[in-house]
C-alpha cells in the first residue's frame, strides 16, 4: 500500500523532470527555456521530497520509533521551502540578465522592453 | 524591532532543525546553544533585515501564507506544469514580455506576486517597476497584448500579495 503511494509520487516527479529536459531540447530561445526548467523541475523536486517524507512519517509510526525518522522529514521539507523560494527569484535573474544584454524573445509577437532596458 | 525579527525567525529555524534530539523534543544545552547561535545571527544581520520585517511576525499572517501556498500557489503550479507538457509535446508556443501594471504598495508585495507569477501557468517575471506600477512579464502564450491588470495572468494572485503582504 504505501510503497505504491511512494512509487505514485516518485513517478510524478521524475516524469516532470524529465519534462524539464525535453523542454530544454525543444524549445527555441533561452526565455522559453527558463520556463521549462523552473517550474517543471520545482514541482517534480516537490513530489520527490513529498515521497522521502511519506517514506519517514510511515517508517516512524509503523516500523520503529526512532526520532531520526523525523529529522529526515524535517530537513526534507525545510528542502521545498527554500526551493520555492530561491528557484523562481534565480530564473527573473537569469531573464533579465539575458534581456539586459540584447537577447531577442524568439518569435515575439509583442516586446515591451525593447529600447527600455 | 529589527533585532527581534531576526532572532526569533532564526531561533524558530534553529528549533525546526534541531528538532528530536531528546525524544522527540529538544535537550536543554541545545536550546541554551540556540538562543546564543541566533542573538549572534540577529545582531549581525538587524540592519539588512530592517525595520518593517516584524510585521511577518504576525501569527494571522502565517496562517495566510500557510493556505495561499497550499491552496492557489500548489494549483497554479499544477495549471503550470501541465501547460509547459502541452506545449513541450506540441511546440505550439506564441511568445512575448508584455508590460502588466499592478496595484501594490511596497516591495514584500512585489516579491510575492513576482514569485508566483514565476510559478505559474505560462509565465516569467523578467523585470519589476515599482516606479512606474508594473511587472514586465515573458509570456509564452500571448493571448492579449495590453493587459489592463494582472487578471488575465495572474487570476487572483494581485489580491492576495496584497493581503500577504501589508
Amino acid at each position: 500500500m504505501i510503497e505504491w503511494v511512494i512509487a505514485v509520487f516518485l513517478a510524478i516527479g521524475v516524469f516532470f523532470n524529465l519534462l524539464a529536459s525535453v523542454g530544454i531540447l525543444r524549445f527555441p530561445d533561452v526565455y522559453t527555456r527558463i520556463h521549462a526548467a523552473t517550474k517543471c523541475t520545482t514541482f517534480g523536486t516537490i513530489f520527490i521530497v513529498l515521497a522521502t517524507v511519506t517514506y519517514a512519517v510511515y517508517s516512524y509510526f509503523w516500523v520503529e520509533r526512532d526520532p531520526s525518522w523525523i529529522t529526515i522529514g524535517i530537513h526534507s521539507a525545510l528542502v521545498v521551502i527554500f526551493l520555492v523560494l530561491t528557484n523562481p527569484v534565480g530564473a527573473h535573474a537569469i531573464g533579465r540578465a539575458a534581456r539586459k544584454s540584447g537577447i531577442l524573445p524568439h518569435g515575439a509577437v509583442i516586446d515591451e522592453l525593447e529600447g527600455r532596458l | 524591532m529589527g533585532f527581534i525579527a531576526v532572532f526569533i525567525w532564526s531561533f524558530v529555524l534553529w528549533l525546526v532543525l534541531t528538532a528530536g534530539s531528546k525524544g522527540l523534543l529538544w535537550s536543554p544545552e541545545e536550546l541554551v546553544a540556540g538562543l546564543i547561535f541566533s542573538g549572534v545571527i540577529a545582531l549581525t544581520t538587524k540592519d539588512i533585515i530592517g525595520e518593517k520585517a516584524s510585521r511577518f511576525l504576525n501569527p494571522a499572517k502565517w496562517v495566510g501564507f500557510v493556505v495561499y501556498s497550499i491552496g492557489p500557489l500548489f494549483w497554479g503550479m499544477v495549471r503550470a506544469n501541465l501547460d509547459v507538457a502541452y506545449r513541450v509535446i506540441t511546440g505550439r508556443i506564441k511568445p512575448g514580455i508584455v508590460r502588466v501594471p499592478v496595484e501594490l504598495e511596497n516591495d514584500a508585495q512585489y516579491t510575492i506576486l513576482s514569485n508566483s507569477i514565476t510559478l505559474t501557468p505560462g509565465t516569467l517575471t523578467i523585470d519589476a517597476c515599482p516606479e512606474e506600477k508594473a511587472l514586465y512579464v515573458h509570456w509564452i502564450n500571448v493571448t492579449e497584448k495590453e493587459p489592463a491588470n494582472s487578471e488575465v495572468i495572474a487570476g487572483s494572485f494581485e489580491k492576495w500579495a496584497r493581503r500577504l503582504g501589508r
